[in-house]
C-alpha cells in the first residue's frame, strides 16, 4: 500500500472541503478503501478520516420514513427494532451481508460507495486491462472467467457485478441519498457502466453522503430479502431479491409490489416489468413465476454466468411466495 | 495527534498530516499517536498507512492478534474497538486513537484466570493448529455479548466471519454454545 497523508475531519464542512481536493479519498469504516489500497486499485494522496464526525450516525425511524445517518454502522441498522418491524427487507439485506466484524466497521454511506468485487478489477498487477480502473484499457472479464459477472445493465466496456445487498432493498423502496446540495434517488445514484465504466456513482468532488431516507409504505412493512449464494453465509449473492408486497382487502389481489435484484446486474436493479405485470393480479404461483421471468428482459450472458438468467426469476418468485404466506 | 477542523483547503493543495496548512511545509511521513490497548496507553510514531494489526504486531509486539489474509476475509485479526468486534487489518491505527482497544492478550483476568470463552475453547478442543483461535475467541466473546449465540444456527451465522482451515467448526460451535450458557447463568 502506497503511503498517504492522513487528515481527520471533525465536521461535515471540513469533510466537504477536503473531499474536493485532487487525490483525496474519504475514510469511514475503511473496509473497501484500505482493502483496495492494499490491492493497488486505489492510491489516495490524502485520506480524510470522517469517522469521528459526531451526529452523523443517528437512526431515526417512524411509520413515514427511516432516516439513517451516513456513519451509522451496518450492524446497528440491521439490529434496530423499528427497521426490523417497518423495513424488514433492509434489516435482512444488512445482516446477510459481509461478516459481523465487517458490519461493525462499515457505514451506510460507505456501503453505498463500495466498489465491485470483479476479480479482474481487484488485481491490477495481473490484469492491467480494466475500464473501471483505467478508462479505455479494455475489459479482462469479457473472454475471462465470468461466473460471478452481471447479465443485466452490462456494456462492451464492463460486465462487473454490483456486489452489495443494502442498496438493492433501498432501490426497491424508492430510498434517497442526501448529498448536501443535491438529493438523488438511490436508483439514480448508481450508474450502469455504458461507455464510462469508471463512473459508478453520481457524486461530484466535494460532495459527501450525509444520510439516506427510505419512505415508509405498506410494501416496505411486508418485505423480505432473499439471497442465494455459493455458501450459506459470508458470501456475495449469486442472485438476490428485495421484494415488498401490499394486498387488497380481499387478501389475494396485489395492490402494490416492489422488486429489485442483486448479484446479477451492474447496479442495484429495479425490476419494474415484474411489478407492472403483477399489480392488480391475484397472488397465484403460476402468475408470479411467469411475471418473474420478465426481470430478465435484455439479459446478456458471457457463458459461465448464464445460470443467473434462470436463477434470478426463481429467487424473485420465492420471495413473493414467502411474503404471500405471511398474513 | 490532535484532531483538527479544516475550514479551508490549503492554498498550495498540500496537507500536512493532521493539519491543514497554508504554507509550503512538506507532508511529514509519520504521525504521533496514543493508543489505549488492554487498559494501557501506548505512544507510537507511525506512517499514516500503518494498520492497527501491524501496529499491534510489529510495533507493540502484541502478536496474539494474527495476520491471515490481510484483506478482511478470514477474521484472524479480530479485536474489539469500544467493545465491538472489528478487523484490525482493515483499520488504520490512526483511526482508533481515543478508542478503547482490546486484544486477546487483554481478555483473561490479571491473575491469569481465563475468560469463559477461552476456557470453553480448551474444554471443547475447539482448535487444531490454533492460528485462527485468537480471532475466533475475540469474535465469540462479542457474539455472545451481542445476543447472537441463541442457537447453533445463529452461532454459525454470526461466527461466519472467522475461517478455520483445520475445520474445527463443530467444536468451535460447541465452545461458543457452552460459554454462552455459562455467561448467561
Amino acid at each position: 500500500m502506497r503511503d498517504f497523508s492522513y487528515l481527520r475531519a471533525d465536521n461535515i464542512e471540513a469533510a466537504r472541503n477536503a473531499a474536493a481536493l485532487p487525490g483525496a479519498m474519504l475514510l469511514a469504516g475503511g473496509t473497501t478503501l484500505i482493502d483496495l489500497a492494499k490491492c493497488g486499485v486505489v492510491e489516495p494522496a490524502t485520506v480524510i478520516d470522517i469517522s469521528h464526525i459526531e451526529g452523523l450516525n443517528a437512526i431515526d425511524v417512524t411509520a413515514d420514513r427511516a432516516l439513517i445517518g451516513a456513519l451509522a454502522k451496518m450492524s446497528h441498522v440491521a439490529d434496530h427494532a423499528e427497521v426490523k418491524s417497518l423495513f424488514p427487507a433492509v434489516s435482512e439485506a444488512l445482516w446477510q451481508a459481509a461478516s459481523a466484524q465487517l458490519r461493525n466497521m462499515a457505514t451506510i454511506g460507505g456501503n453505498l460507495m463500495q466498489r465491485t468485487r470483479c476479480p479482474y478489477f481487484r488485481d491490477p498487477a495481473n490484469f492491467p486491462a480494466c475500464n473501471k480502473r483505467e478508462p479505455g484499457s479494455g475489459c479482462s472479464a469479457i473472454g475471462g472467467v465470468t461466473r460471478g459477472h452481471a447479465v443485466l445493465g452490462v456494456s462492451e466496456a464492463c460486465i462487473a457485478t454490483y456486489p452489495e445487498d443494502l442498496a438493492v432493498a433501498l432501490v426497491a423502496f424508492d430510498a434517497e441519498v442526501d448529498l448536501g446540495e443535491r438529493r438523488l434517488t438511490v436508483e439514480d445514484f448508481f450508474l450502469a457502466p455504458g461507455a464510462t465504466a469508471e463512473q459508478e456513482h453520481d457524486i461530484r468532488p466535494g460532495e459527501v453522503i450525509t444520510a439516506i431516507e427510505i419512505p415508509g409504505s405498506a410494501a416496505a412493512r411486508r418485505s423480505t430479502y432473499i439471497k442465494v449464494r455459493d455458501r450459506q453465509s459470508y458470501e456475495f449473492a449469486a442472485a438476490s431479491a428485495a421484494v415488498g408486497l401490499e394486498l387488497e382487502g380481499d387478501g389475494r389481489t396485489i395492490r402494490d409490489i416492489r422488486v429489485a435484484l442483486g448479484g446479477v446486474a451492474t447496479k442495484p436493479w429495479r425490476a419494474r416489468a415484474v411489478e407492472d405485470a403483477l399489480k392488480g393480479k391475484a397472488l397465484d404461483e403460476a402468475t408470479i413465476r411467469e411475471a418473474s421471468e420478465l426481470a430478465m428482459q435484455g439479459a446478456v450472458d458471457h457463458g459461465a454466468n448464464h445460470y443467473k438468467i434462470a436463477l434470478a426469476p426463481r429467487v424473485i418468485a420465492r420471495a413473493i411466495l414467502k411474503l404471500g404466506e405471511t398474513a | 495527534m490532535t484532531s483538527q477542523i479544516i475550514i479551508d483547503p490549503p492554498e498550495d493543495g498540500h496537507f500536512r498530516n493532521g493539519v491543514a496548512t497554508k504554507g509550503l511545509t512538506p507532508s511529514p511521513t509519520t504521525l504521533s499517536l496514543r493508543l489505549t490497548i488492554n487498559g494501557r496507553d501506548h505512544a507510537l510514531e507511525i506512517e499514516p498507512r500503518v494498520t492497527l494489526l501491524d501496529a499491534l504486531r510489529e510495533r507493540l509486539h502484541l502478536t496474539g492478534t494474527k495476520k491471515g489474509c490481510d484483506h478482511g476475509q478470514c477474521g484472524a485479526c479480530t479485536v474489539h474497538v469500544d467493545g465491538e468486534r472489528v478487523l484490525a487489518c482493515l483499520t488504520l491505527a490512526a483511526q482508533v486513537e481515543g478508542r478503547t482497544i482490546t486484544t486477546i492478550e487483554g481478555l483473561a483476568d490479571e491473575d491469569g484466570t481465563l475468560h469463559a470463552v477461552q476456557a470453553a475453547f480448551l474444554e471443547q478442543d475447539a482448535f487444531q493448529c490454533g492460528y485462527c483461535t485468537p480471532g475466533q475467541i475475540m469474535s465469540a466473546v462479542a457474539c455472545i455479548r451481542e445476543g447472537h449465540a441463541g442457537s447453533d444456527e445463529e452461532i454459525r451465522e454470526y461466527m461466519a466471519g472467522n475461517l478455520c482451515r483445520c475445520g474445527a467448526y463443530p467444536n468451535i460451535v460447541a465452545a461458543v454454545r457452552q460459554a454462552a450458557q455459562e455467561l448467561r447463568s
